[in-house]
């Protein structure tokens, strides 16, 4: 039903700026009925923002973007400040919530095939999103000032280091100096603040994609268009699916209130309780859990594999080690931007695919594996294991997913939404 | 190969010399709060020893008096701040340490590290299996570890560079620039608990928690307040959600 203004202030407005209009079709889209609860992500993630948004502005108000006053001034929240050391729990353990959220959305497309046709720009965008919420969290990691922020900063500033020719004066440029000193902390203060604003436009974009384009459904097949067919396969967002997402976002912040109440340190570091100090390196510098696969990655090709000694002979010793691992970071999140253009299958949902259903799965597998070894050290045996599953994300990106539809016998797609529903 | 990974990662774990033992505080656990005698022998113990070489640079005085605390009634917060050093000022001369000054900053030769927050930067466990899960139950260790640390002293002294360094395995690499500081009957409680040596310990290391996590006991009572009231709207979502969709299927 088209939005009809009924009040008098109503049909004013709608005449001058149709925003309610815009609201309403917002709310009423065609939703495909067959939406699963691997849907709700989104949802979760729209909430996470703005959560960590307005934790964020308040803990603004009281922070101090100084190396000699930052680490004081987070005490100062925690002690000093009404409701400060819940707020600041709060943005803390909410980053993790937020990857948590970004880590189910992005396998749930891979597994449905929600970035094929016409879909490609609405993931590009989400991948979009996704390195921007790394920067942030990156960059708000650092604000606290201890040890881990300390050298996490220079540890991540040195991969830019790294780059043949421009890295260490790209390096410099970040930093703001020749190491991790006040400019650097003063501008990842402003970029953590800013580059969320930007994720707001950025999940505006995102959302405009897929209601142009329709939700992508698990059963791969669109809404048919003629009016009764539309009937039988979709229903409007709200109240149906907005009541399911809330639900379910509801059920996740009970779980998340649990963690951040009762055990809030957990997924932080105890290190980080001492205040930064640049000649004293920690015994293990250790990234946040949810950049532990792409660590790993990065830390997976030693000078000792047969393809860095490879690349380090054909490259005359410009690809060293160390490049290679930085070049294979950024190569993992390369090809998973590209995803849209490396799975040649015309089939869209996985649930379709056999074959690609055991590979998926140990995909999901193998990036948990990723997270676990990340954390290790980088020795006998976590090293054979690093390099095996890094081998796997490549294999599967790159190799797996163009060839996979030469060999596999998908089963047949349903005909309509309403099939797929019986 | 295989086995020789296997056996790695088995018996893969933090280098710390020797194994923190749990200790059941009060405060662990969801449920769990400070005990206020423990908080107040804790706060004796610091003020008789360790304050020597120890500052708590980030615990404002008043907060001693504050629920979920040691709450020491004013005058006894009074007779406290008489004994802390006067607080320099801009034109030289000192003035007498107030209630919303924090206690005094430890610095220099042969100082120690500030203590507000080692309880939180020390982790004595991270089961099971690295995972650190117990964390909800028994917390990640912190306490515990300071109090195996103020027991476990051995008479074992050498000297590196002019520095001697004390003989302590549960120290990361055995050897500490601090000595034994901590001796049988060292404080007399005042609530007459016999001051042994492992008590003394535990009473410590409780009020340093405190001093890292002042707002334990709030924080958990928000918990509470916020799983109750987000469950009760989970419910009461869920209920919704099947009604819409059970009156959809009559239709």
């Amino acid at each position: 039903m088209p939005y009809a203004p009924r009040t008098r202030f109503g049909k004013w407005l709608h005449r001058r700026l149709p925003v309610m209009a815009l609201i309403h079709d917002t709310l009423s889209i065609p939703t495909p009925r067959n939406l699963n609860w691997w849907w709700i992500w989104g949802m979760v993630l729209v909430f996470c923002l703005v959560m960590q948004i307005a934790t964020g502005v308040v803990l603004a108000m009281h922070y101090t973007p100084q190396i000699g006053l930052a680490f004081a001034s987070v005490e100062h929240i925690m002690r000093d400040v009404n409701g400060g050391a819940v707020l600041r729990y709060v943005h803390q353990n909410g980053a993790s919530l937020f990857f948590l959220a970004v880590y189910v959305h992005i396998f749930r497309s891979l597994y449905y095939g929600s970035f094929k046709a016409p879909r490609e720009l609405t993931w590009v965008i989400g991948m979009m999103l996704y390195l921007a919420m790394m920067a942030v969290a990156f960059t708000g990691y650092v604000l606290p000032w201890g040890q881990m922020s300390y050298w996490a900063a220079t540890v991540i500033t040195n991969i830019f280091g790294a780059i043949p020719g421009i890295g260490p004066a790209l390096q410099e440029w970040v930093l703001g100096g020749p190491s991790v000193g006040n400019a650097t902390l003063n501008r990842f203060f402003v970029l953590h603040f800013l580059i969320p604003f930007i994720m707001v436009a950025l999940v505006a974009l995102h959302v405009w994609g897929f209601h142009t384009t329709g939700n992508s459904n698990p059963a791969g097949v669109e809404p048919r268009r003629d009016p009764e067919g539309r009937r039988r396969d979709t229903l409007p967002f709200w109240p149906y699916f907005a009541i399911k997402d809330l639900a379910a976002l509801s059920l996740v912040l009970v779980i998340f209130a649990a963690v951040t109440a009762f055990m809030p340190g957990y997924l932080g570091h105890p290190d980080n309780y001492i205040e930064a100090n640049p000649l004293v390196t920690p015994e293990h510098i250790v990234p946040e859990w949810y950049f532990l696969p792409f660590y790993a990655i990065l830390r997976a090709f030693t000078a000792d594999v047969w393809v860095v000694i490879a690349a380090d002979r054909l490259t005359f010793g410009v690809i060293d080690a160390q490049r290679f691992g930085v070049l294979a970071m950024f190569g993992s999140l390369l090809v998973l931007i590209l995803v849209p253009w490396l799975d040649r299958s015309a089939v869209r949902s996985g649930a379709q695919r056999p074959l690609f259903r055991v590979g998926f799965w140990l995909l999901v597998l193998d990036f948990a594996v990723l997270t676990w070894v990340g954390a290790r050290p980088a020795a006998f045996p976590y090293d054979g294991i690093a390099l095996a599953a890094t081998g796997y994300w490549f294999l599967w990106f790159l190799v797996i997913l163009p060839l996979l539809p030469r060999f596999e016998k998908s089963r047949p797609a349903p005909d309509t939404i309403e099939e797929a529903g019986k | 190969m295989i086995r020789a990974a296997l056996i790695a990662i088995l018996c893969a774990g933090p280098a710390l010399a020797q194994p923190v033992p749990d200790i059941a505080y009060s405060f662990e656990g969801p449920f769990g709060t400070y005990d206020t005698a423990q908080l107040r022998r804790g706060l004796q113990v610091y003020s008789e020893v360790c304050s020597a070489c120890h500052g708590l640079k980030y615990v404002p005085l008043r907060s001693l008096t504050e629920p979920g605390g040691p709450m020491l009634t004013a005058d006894r917060l009074r007779d406290l701040m008489d004994l802390l050093d006067p607080v320099p000022t801009a034109d030289g001369a000192d003035r007498p340490r107030q209630a919303t000054d924090p206690f005094p900053t430890r610095e220099g030769e042969g100082m120690g590290p500030d203590l507000s927050l080692m309880a939180k930067a020390r982790a004595g466990f991270h089961g099971p299996f690295g995972t650190g899960l117990t964390q909800l139950w028994r917390g990640q260790g912190g306490p515990e570890y300071i109090a195996a640390y103020l027991a476990a002293f051995t008479e074992d002294t050498k000297e590196e560079a002019g520095t001697v360094y004390y003989r302590n395995p549960v120290f990361p690499g055995g050897w500490t620039a601090m000595p034994q500081v901590l001796f049988e009957d060292m404080v007399a409680y005042e609530d007459g608990t016999p001051a042994t040596l492992p008590q003394m310990a535990e009473d410590v290391s409780a009020i340093l928690m405190w001093t890292a996590e002042p707002k334990l006991e709030a924080r958990k009572r928000a918990g509470f307040v916020a799983v109750g009231l987000l469950g009760l709207l989970t419910v009461l979502l869920f209920a919704l959600h099947r009604r819409l969709w059970a009156r959809l299927r009559q239709n």
